[in-house]
């Protein structure tokens, strides 16, 4: 996808577009694929060293990163 | 009763149409139901039938075949943008953004994702939900699982004349390869098309082995050096030492010199602690334990012959068929032999006839297998004939416990690396038996058939879950046992070292007895020497009668003795520790006063 507001670098921006939305894509198809009338409203990604938030929609796509209060 | 139709038709007439016409039915045979014959079956009431509605399924099995996978990777470069914007150029791209910004689908979006998002990282914020919250429970609890072992894989010998798999050594570090040392060692089975070689396996690919080492003679023993992985020195059939670096590919680096070397089988080979880690030394049966130096192989640094007789003579020597080493007693080492003895060894002692210390002797065929308890060095395990034997050394008369008498062979053991109570045993008839002696003593706690030729070789993995055992066709098969054998137990080593420290004080408490018996009777016999013509003279019948009575007394004594030992230990945990005298003056005092008349018994009838 392409990346319209970023605050972050503009390459390390294009690979988390690029990754997350295919991840967002994925998860949102594996969710209908259990049960069609469901839908992916958030997707969190929890790692060591942050947490990884994105909210798809049907055009969009905002991705959040947080550090998390360890 | 036949039903037969005879169709006839005229040569003639073949080829003809056939023409079909209606008839009424017409009853060929009739048959009526006869009674008596119901007597034949019995009336079955209520019947049982199923039915079951279901489509039917066939089975199919299909094998693929072996899919070679490679890893790859794409770089993703950045993409997505419409047909008419070129990427490069940064003002169309901040023109095409500004735009987007203006659309009111986006603001709304963003507006709306963006409250979503607020809300989730506010939740973040609040609580951690992932932070460690029973962090000082403790473990759980040994669960009380049955012992069992899986068969975790299956190697066989490539080969199409299969040899024994004589000799496992797994690699010190990894654990993940094992190298097999295969010969043939049945007396002159040899075969010209018997390959000589021996493998290294992987253990991801137990289909192909991952070196092929080849040697000028099979190999018998192969060992990894625990100080540098990639070296292995094996010991030949024909009596050479051989080195290799798996670096170097599968023929040996440096081969003994045949005038040097051992003239029999090398049983043994095993690596030395060393500050240069290459030393090592061998046995074989012809007598001999050499010492050698891998850095120069064309002639060994230290013979020493296993006279125990300590005059260093080759012709009395025992055949040496196993061989032991402690690294943490750099300067002893103990042989197993072919005649059932076990000599303890002291490398340094300055004679050669003083370097034998001890000898053990109690099995009647060769020792198999020797190898110190891991956590307890003086006590080690011997193998051999049908039973495998535990000694201590200091009781050098006999084992402190033993097995009983199997109906096999047992051919190889070893201790566990993990736990002291634990050790392994394999059997010529296939059997792989585990042994924990604070849970069971009579019976190995699991026996398992891993195949149906005997086992010739075992050898435990350093982590003590993974064990392999070679067998005569050359298959290789690893085991991995459950967890009850290879965690420790509560209080296992106090339990084991009271158990080995009983049984010791016990034998030696035996040996005592021998002594002061066998004194005794030099005494009495040194006395009667004197009155030796008054002796009435007995009649070749009475000494019979006599021989024959004591024999029977003396198998009792025995089978007395062997039981209240089993039932000693019991008695022995009753006691606190008091110092050694009053408890072997409590013991003594305590063996019943035939207990002494046993004993006499059977020095008379040894002395007869």
């Amino acid at each position: 996808g392409i990346p319209i507001r970023t605050t972050l670098d503009n390459s390390t921006t294009v690979q988390y577009a690029g990754l997350l939305h295919q991840l967002t894509m994925k998860a949102r198809s594996t969710v209908r694929d259990i049960d069609p009338q469901n839908d992916l409203t958030f997707l969190r990604i929890r790692s060591k060293k942050h947490e990884i938030m994105v909210a798809p929609d049907k055009d969009y796509l905002l991705i959040v990163i947080q550090n998390p209060c360890e | 009763m036949e039903i037969i139709y005879v169709y006839t038709r005229k040569r003639s007439e073949f080829g003809r149409p056939c023409s079909f016409s209606d008839r009424p039915a017409k009853v060929n045979v009739d048959i009526p139901p006869d009674p008596s014959m119901a007597s034949g079956f019995i009336l079955r009431n209520p019947v049982d039938s199923s039915v079951q509605h279901t489509s039917d399924m066939s089975e199919h099995e299909v094998n693929t075949e072996r899919v070679e996978v490679e890893s790859r990777g794409v770089n993703h470069v950045e993409g997505g943008w419409p047909k008419d914007i070129n990427p490069q150029e940064v003002e169309q791209t901040i023109r095409f953004r500004k735009k987007v910004e203006k659309d009111e689908n986006y603001i709304n979006t963003i507006t709306h994702l963006g409250a979503l998002m607020e809300h989730c990282v506010k939740q973040n914020n609040a609580i951690n939900i992932y932070e460690e919250y029973f962090g000082e429970e403790e473990v759980a609890e040994v669960e009380d699982e049955p012992p069992s072992a899986k068969t975790i894989n299956v190697i066989r010998d490539p080969n199409v004349t299969k040899r024994t798999a004589t000799h496992l050594s797994w690699h010190p570090n990894t654990c993940k390869k094992l190298a097999a040392a295969y010969s043939s060692l049945e007396f002159q089975q040899n075969t010209k098309e018997m390959s000589f070689d021996s493998y290294i396996w992987d253990l991801e690919n137990p289909n192909k082995p991952e070196l092929v080492l080849k040697p000028s003679s099979p190999l018998v023993s192969l060992e990894y050096n625990p100080k540098d992985s990639h070296i292995l020195v094996g010991g030949c059939y024909n009596g050479q030492m051989a080195y290799w670096d798996t670096r170097k590919g599968g023929l040996p680096v440096e081969v003994s010199t045949v005038e040097f070397s051992h003239r029999d089988p090398v049983y043994g080979a095993i690596w030395l602690q060393s500050k240069t880690g290459t030393e090592c030394f061998s046995a074989s049966t012809d007598g001999q334990v050499l010492w050698w130096d891998i850095r120069k192989l064309s002639e060994p640094t230290e013979t020493l012959v296993l006279d125990i007789t300590r005059k260093g003579l080759l012709e009395n020597a025992l055949g040496a068929v196993t061989l032991e080493f402690e690294p943490t007693m750099p300067t002893k080492f103990m042989v197993g032999t072919e005649q059932g003895i076990v000599i303890a060894c002291n490398r340094k002692a300055k004679t050669p006839p003083e370097k034998i210390t001890s000898t053990y002797s109690g099995h009647h065929g060769p020792v198999y297998a020797l190898a110190r308890n891991p956590f307890y060095p003086k006590i080690f395990l011997t193998v051999g004939d049908w039973t495998a034997r535990i000694w201590s050394e200091e009781t050098k008369e006999s084992s402190i416990m033993w097995t009983k008498y199997h109906l096999s062979y047992l051919t190889d053991g070893c201790w566990s690396t993990v736990r002291p109570a634990v050790f392994f045993t394999t059997r010529s008839d296939g059997t792989l038996d585990v042994w924990d002696f604070l849970f069971k003593q009579n019976d190995p706690s699991l026996s398992l058939k891993v195949c149906d030729e005997p086992l010739s070789s075992l050898r435990l993995q350093d982590n003590g879950c993974i064990v392999g055992c070679g067998s005569k066709l050359g298959t290789v098969t690893l085991l991995e046992i459950s967890s009850g054998f290879c965690t420790l137990q509560r209080n296992e080593k106090n339990l084991v070292n009271a158990m080995f420290e009983r049984e010791t004080k016990r034998e030696k408490i035996l040996e005592a007895r021998h002594r002061e018996m066998r004194l005794k009777e030099r005494a009495r016999s040194e006395g009667q020497e004197m009155e030796v013509e008054e002796m009435p003279v007995e009649s070749p019948h009475d000494v019979l009668e006599r021989t024959r009575r004591e024999f029977f007394e003396v198998i009792e004594a025995e089978l007395q003795r062997r039981a209240r030992a089993e039932t000693q230990p019991l008695r022995g945990k009753v006691k606190d520790h008091a110092g050694e005298e009053r408890a072997a003056q409590g013991e003594e005092s305590q063996l019943p006063k035939d207990r002494g008349e046993e004993k006499e018994e059977k020095d008379a009838a040894k002395e007869l």
